[in-house]
């Protein structure tokens, strides 16, 4: 088993907002570029890689009938903040995605400053009830009231800050018990790093499908990376890897799964049914716990995207649990992460080279 | 003058990245133990825990002069585990929720780092959304095999940062207070008896310094401590006038707030010494908050007393900013004032 943590933490380490993702894009390049045969980039910036597949005994894939391929979709953009005005040296911010007002009073953030060499550490501020309308209450303040102060002198901030700046969270990484990671963005960078073991695990495997991997962009806000690279690609089939509800503080109900314990497939209308049965088969084989995450409408992943590409093409949603979803301390589970890997990895090797053309609807 | 250098800025660093809970001040009373003994004439920790210090003058009938600043910070007490790396917490002294959930914390002797965590986005409604979780409803989380124990004290895992003209850190209040007390003893002016008073439990009802008070008996006393700068701007574009303090003036000189009225000797004093050595120095403005001034006022016979803090924003909050030249005006402030104060000065009229 490969040792992904030091990978993953660096990756959470970086920027890459919604529509910005190069810092995080150009590591994640670099890990792939040893594993795959070929890697590009999008018109939008989306990391292509492919991995081509094995030499087949008696099948011959022709023009007419093309080697099929599977496309494994990770976002690798993080959600975060917008530099929206700038009033005596405090910053105000908009979101890029969606961003919990609840959670900003007091993080620690970088200010991506188009006019400094350097980024720029930074705190939100809550200010305080005196300088807030009278019906703020004790409630949560809302993103337009809260400002980033930079510690730098009103005229040191509007020579290097403008408009339209970009703004991450800065919690460091953290390792946990149980094999437990803590830190920003790990929505959906461990999922990344999920893709890549898989990636690892299929060196010394042998696979009859073509696997894109896919590392997109956009999915905080648009999903755009996703519909654009499944249209340019056009993969057979697609999974979307991706984070699901974590039990924890607040959050037990049927929407929310144990870390550590497994990962889960989708079921609902953006997966397709016999991918479903698929990975539910290898699953049980390799002996990896999988628990059922009902999407009764949409799964609110890559999947929804991809589903629609084109002609569109059957979809499936993988998911890793994580506590703290959109938080600067989002957790995950190790544990989960290497078996999705694996998954993906056995998922792949299982499809031969006919698996579309048993597909049939009842 | 005296400078703020490499080794201030370390020592600061040092005792804001330790953790010191009101009433489990271990951590800070180590380090400021280790400072000042090589320093001190006396140096004797109370039934409390406050570290007191005494350094002699060299002359006869010197002023005794008391300064105060507070080891404890606010933070957290775990009371409850709730298994599978749950623990159940309270706060120690006035944090407001708002600035708990989405934080590292660091937990017990060992610094065990955990987060606190809350219902996503995602499943809470924006009803939900308009008002923060309780206390009682907040987790500190672990991880699934974390341990600590009902009791074990918890804080902020912030580290302090320097960044531009500011410093970045949790426990400004009082660390730096603090570091401004080990600093004057290390430059301490011989005309002077010393008292120092690294005080415990201020946030909790100004207690250490209480007693801290009765013990050494001053002449008067000066409560170092760290005010909050509410210099934001106002939501809709007025002029904010009620900023308490504002960073970059300088130190800020109580004349009033809930725990004393100062002695206004000592105020116009500090006010002409600031003047006379061109020393930046701010007036805060009078009103609420309270600092150990307030305790060691009414202890014995009474003592005359005033309060200078290093202004620093968001209070009790996860990281606080605060300027390094309003702490070496502060610094040379007090310095200077030592030096120059005449012993008539607390026999003259009201």
């Amino acid at each position: 088993m490969s040792d992904i943590l030091p990978f993953l933490k660096s990756i959470i380490s970086v920027a890459g907002l919604s529509g910005h993702e190069t810092p995080v894009a150009n590591l994640i390049e670099q890990k792939w570029t040893p594993l795959v045969d070929e890697l590009s980039r999008s018109k939008l910036g989306s990391i292509h890689g492919l991995k081509k597949g094995s030499p087949t005994a008696g099948i011959r894939f022709t023009d007419k009938s093309p080697r099929p391929s599977v496309l494994i979709a990770t976002h690798m953009d993080a959600i975060g903040l917008m530099v929206s005005r700038i009033v005596d040296g405090f910053i105000y911010v908009t979101n890029i995605g969606s961003v919990d007002a609840r959670v900003l009073p007091g993080t620690p953030v970088v200010v991506h400053a188009s006019g400094s060499e350097e980024d720029l550490y930074g705190v939100i501020a809550m200010p305080p009830a005196n300088l807030l309308p009278d019906d703020q209450g004790n409630g949560t303040i809302p993103l337009k009231y809260l400002m980033v102060d930079t510690g730098l002198t009103p005229n040191e901030v509007s020579k290097r800050v403008r408009i339209g700046d970009r703004v991450s969270f800065n919690t460091e990484p953290v390792e946990m018990s149980g094999g437990c990671v803590s830190g920003h963005t790990l929505d959906n960078r461990a999922s990344v790093a999920a893709l890549t073991i898989c990636l690892e695990e299929l060196q010394a495997k042998s696979h009859v499908w073509d696997v894109w991997a896919l590392a997109s962009v956009q999915e905080e806000v648009t999903f755009g990376g996703a519909f654009t690279s499944t249209f340019q690609l056009r993969p057979t089939i697609a999974v979307a890897v991706d984070m699901t509800f974590g039990k924890g503080t607040g959050s037990s109900d049927y929407q929310t799964f144990p870390i550590g314990k497994g990962v889960t497939l989708g079921i609902g209308p953006s997966i397709h049914p016999f991918l479903y049965k698929r990975f539910k088969e290898v699953a049980e084989r390799i002996e990896i716990p999988v628990a059922n995450e009902l999407m009764p409408e949409h799964s609110f992943t890559d999947a929804d995207a991809m589903q629609l590409a084109a002609e569109g093409l059957p979809t499936m949603v993988l998911s890793i649990p994580q506590r703290y979803m959109h938080t600067p301390v989002e957790l995950v589970s190790m544990k989960d992460i290497q078996p999705a890997g694996r998954l993906l990895a056995e998922f792949i090797a299982s499809l031969e080279a006919d698996f579309i053309e048993k597909i049939v609807w009842g | 003058m005296l400078s703020i250098g490499q080794p201030q800025i370390k020592l600061l660093e040092k005792l804001c990245n330790a953790m010191s809970v009101s009433g489990d001040e271990g951590e800070v009373r180590r380090i400021v133990l280790e400072e000042v003994k090589p320093y001190a004439d006396e140096v004797k920790v109370d039934a409390l825990g406050s570290v007191l210090v005494h350094k002699k003058s060299v002359g006869r009938k010197s002023l005794r002069v008391l300064f105060d600043a507070h080891m404890d910070e606010v933070g957290f007490m775990i009371v409850h585990d709730d298994d599978e790396g749950f623990f159940q917490f309270e706060t120690v002294g006035g944090i407001d929720a708002r600035h708990l959930i989405g934080k590292q914390v660091i937990v017990g002797k060992n610094h065990v780092v955990g987060v606190i965590g809350a219902k996503p986005i995602h499943l809470t409604t924006a009803e939900e959304r308009k008002n923060t979780s309780e206390v009682d409803a907040l987790r500190i989380d672990l991880g699934p095999e974390g341990k600590a124990n009902a009791g074990d004290r918890a804080t902020f895992a912030t580290k302090f940062k320097r960044v531009g003209p500011s410093i970045m850190a949790k426990a400004i209040d009082d660390r730096i207070g603090v570091a401004t007390l080990i600093e004057l003893l290390k430059n301490a002016p011989k005309n002077i008896e010393l008292c120092l008073s690294f005080s415990v439990q201020e946030e909790i009802g100004l207690r250490g310094a209480k007693v801290a008070g009765y013990y050494f008996d001053p002449d008067l006393a000066i409560a170092v401590d760290s005010t909050p700068a509410r210099d934001l701007p106002d939501f809709d574009g007025h002029e904010n006038f009620t900023y308490n303090t504002k960073l970059g003036l300088g130190p800020a000189i109580y004349m009033a707030n809930s725990s004393t009225v100062d002695d206004p000797r000592l105020v116009k004093f500090l006010e002409e010494t600031a003047i006379k050595n061109k020393i930046p120095y701010q007036f805060r403005q009078p009103g609420g908050g309270g600092t150990n001034a307030g305790a060691i006022q009414q202890s014995r016979a009474g003592v005359p007393v005033v309060s200078v803090s290093v202004p620093h924003r968001y209070t009790h909050s996860p990281i606080s900013v605060s300027r390094v030249e309003d702490w070496k005006n502060t610094l040379n402030l007090l310095h200077t004032a030592l030096k120059q104060i005449d012993p008539s000065l607390v026999k003259s009229k009201l």
